[in-house]
């Protein structure tokens, strides 16, 4: 066997402490490997890019003329059905990319992959977080080459939308990435991710404001209103609608909505100068979540603490 | 020998010049009502080639997965160059290089760019991981294939390669779990002989999990594992000498109570 280079021996090299460059180098390489790997994927490109766009162009095309919207905030007047439904065919594709990129950790768990990341001399905490941020920026590229396309479609947000959205891209797909990383630790089996799909992603789309607007939900089921009310996505899919218009939540006036600001069952409203009270329950709400289910899926990778070690580990608890 | 460590951080993050590569003292490992290790003891001394030979199911991969941290050891203790696992985890991690006994190298992902994503993993920077990345391929004679992608590879080659990413952070501590499982006999003969040189020139501490008998060489130490309990450790003439029997093989059958088991090869 060739040995051209003689590696250096260990004796000379004392355990590194790990400085900020060597953070940022564990960070960089973990979310330029899931970037590089979707990328090579391009099946997976197209898939989660046409998925979307049927939506747009079949669904929201067709239910054009069915579900008129009326004036609501962000808009200003009267929207085509397709524009209104272009945050929440976004909000799809963090979700769905979520789902994917939590199948992909119960598939690494199984295949091992997985180990090798949580064996790095990392705090676990990071790691997972880090890998949340590649699919984060994974589900980031999907929306932006979505927002492209529908920008030919005649679905054009102010420019300045399209700066303003990426914050609530980055949040909105934190929260739904750390919901998928706690779903990656307690589910045992690759086989079990077809119920995900049945509980989890279809009931999350379909019970929120990403087809309908809430009111219209109420009046047909109030219910159904209540449930999307306090399903985080439809908070997710809000706070991109009025980023997407350079806004953060809707702006109130008291005098004619008669509210109190502080935090109620109905929101959280802060008073501005102008007197208007500024509705940031979505906001409140997402960034709520991200920190819930992240670190529950901190708790739940932890080999001491959590979930993991106690139902036989990454991989399945494979005694050899 | 083990060194006991001060319990001041600072001294506990030096390198403890004396200390063995491994040590797993009294440790023990449940799944439920399942006692899958009882007490188990192992030393790994700096430079040794240590076989942890055992059947399928005696325990192998849990005690790697708790020398890994991928399981919490609830009782006992385990250091890594001196460095205990629970209170030092980052330190005792940064001396261990582990090669899983399932595959996993991203095979969309070049050899180099798989390389590079395991160097980042331990804070290596880019610059200094291009040349870490070519010694290590080039320790498992892999360099001119830096830039093909893993699918091309045999399963062989691959494994080869797994080895290389285990050598990137420059370990003291190699674990290797059914390193040559599915591969031919060219390749495992590979395997092993890199793995063994590793050993002997940069003095690297080894762990060679199987339950391949002839994986085993008579300057190996060995320990030997069934049933979640450790039965040998020691020189392979020693084996011999405690179970009365002429050969490896024999021996490990009697002291396992596995005559007619066809699973040690």
């Amino acid at each position: 066997m060739n040995v051209d280079t003689p590696m250096r021996s260990f004796e000379a090299e004392a355990p590194r402490k790990h400085g900020l460059g060597a953070y940022f180098a564990c960070f960089y390489g973990i979310v330029w490997r899931e970037v590089l790997r979707f990328l090579y994927q391009r099946e997976r490109f197209f898939s989660a890019l046409v998925r979307p766009l049927v939506w747009l162009f079949i669904f929201a095309a067709g239910f054009r003329q069915v579900l008129g919207v009326s004036i609501i905030p962000p808009y200003v007047t009267y929207v085509l059905y397709e524009t209104f439904i272009t945050p929440g065919l976004i909000g799809m594709i963090l979700l769905f990319n979520a789902m994917q990129s939590s199948l992909s950790m119960v598939y690494d768990r199984e295949t091992g992959a997985m180990r090798t990341l949580l064996v790095a001399p990392f705090p676990r905490s990071f790691l997972l977080f880090s890998k949340l941020i590649g699919g984060v920026a994974v589900a980031v590229l999907q929306a932006y080459t979505f927002l492209l396309i529908a920008y030919f479609w005649d679905i054009t947000p102010p420019w300045h939308g399209y700066l303003t959205v990426l914050p609530a891209l980055v949040l909105g797909g934190l929260m739904l990435g750390a919901l998928a990383l706690l779903m990656s630790s307690l589910i045992r089996q690759l086989e079990n991710f077809a119920g995900v799909m049945n509980f989890v992603i279809f009931p999350m789309f379909f019970a929120s404001s990403a087809l309908y607007p809430l009111w219209r939900i109420r009046e047909g089921s109030p219910l159904l209103y209540e449930l999307a009310r306090f399903n985080p996505f439809t908070h997710v899919v809000e706070l991109i609608r009025f980023a997407l218009y350079g806004e953060v939540g809707a702006k109130i006036d008291p005098t004619i909505t008669p509210v109190s600001p502080g935090i109620s069952f109905d929101g959280v409203l802060i008073p501005l100068a102008s007197g208007e009270l500024l509705d940031l329950t979505h906001l409140v709400v997402v960034v709520g979540c991200t920190v819930l289910f992240l670190a529950a899926a901190v708790y739940a990778y932890n080999p001491s603490k959590g979930l993991i070690g106690r139902r036989g580990g990454p991989g399945g608890g494979n005694a050899g | 020998m083990t060194t006991v460590l001060s319990k001041d951080a600072a001294a506990a993050e030096a390198v403890v010049p004396t200390a063995d590569a491994l040590v797993v003292n009294s440790v023990g490992h449940s799944f439920g009502d399942k006692r899958v290790l009882d007490n188990v003891s192992v030393t790994v001394p700096r430079g040794a080639f240590t076989v942890l030979l055992g059947l399928n199911g005696a325990g192998k991969s849990t005690l790697f997965a708790l020398v890994t941290r991928l399981y919490d050891n609830v009782s006992g203790e385990i250091r890594i160059l001196g460095h205990d696992l629970r209170r030092r985890p980052t330190a005792a991690l940064q001396r261990l290089g582990v090669v899983f006994q399932s595959r996993t190298l991203d095979s969309d992902l070049t050899l180099e760019q798989n390389l590079f994503y395991h160097a980042a993993l331990h804070g290596i920077r880019k610059a200094e991981a291009k040349t870490r990345v070519l010694e290590a391929l080039t320790t498992v004679g892999l360099a001119d294939r830096a830039h093909e992608k893993v699918r091309n590879l045999s399963g062989g080659q691959a494994r080869r390669v797994e080895i290389a990413r285990s050598l990137l952070h420059r370990p003291a501590l190699l674990l290797l779990d059914e390193a040559t499982v599915g591969l031919d006999i060219g390749s495992r003969e590979s395997v092993l002989s890199i793995v063994r040189g590793l050993a002997e020139r940069e003095g690297m501490g080894v762990l060679w999990a199987t339950h391949l008998i002839d994986e085993v060489a008579p300057t190996d130490r060995i320990v030997v594992l069934h049933k979640g309990r450790i039965l040998y450790t020691g020189s392979v003439p020693g084996l011999l000498d405690v179970s009365g029997q002429p050969n490896i093989r024999d021996a490990f059958r009697s002291m396992t109570g596995t005559k007619d088991s066809a699973e040690a090869a």
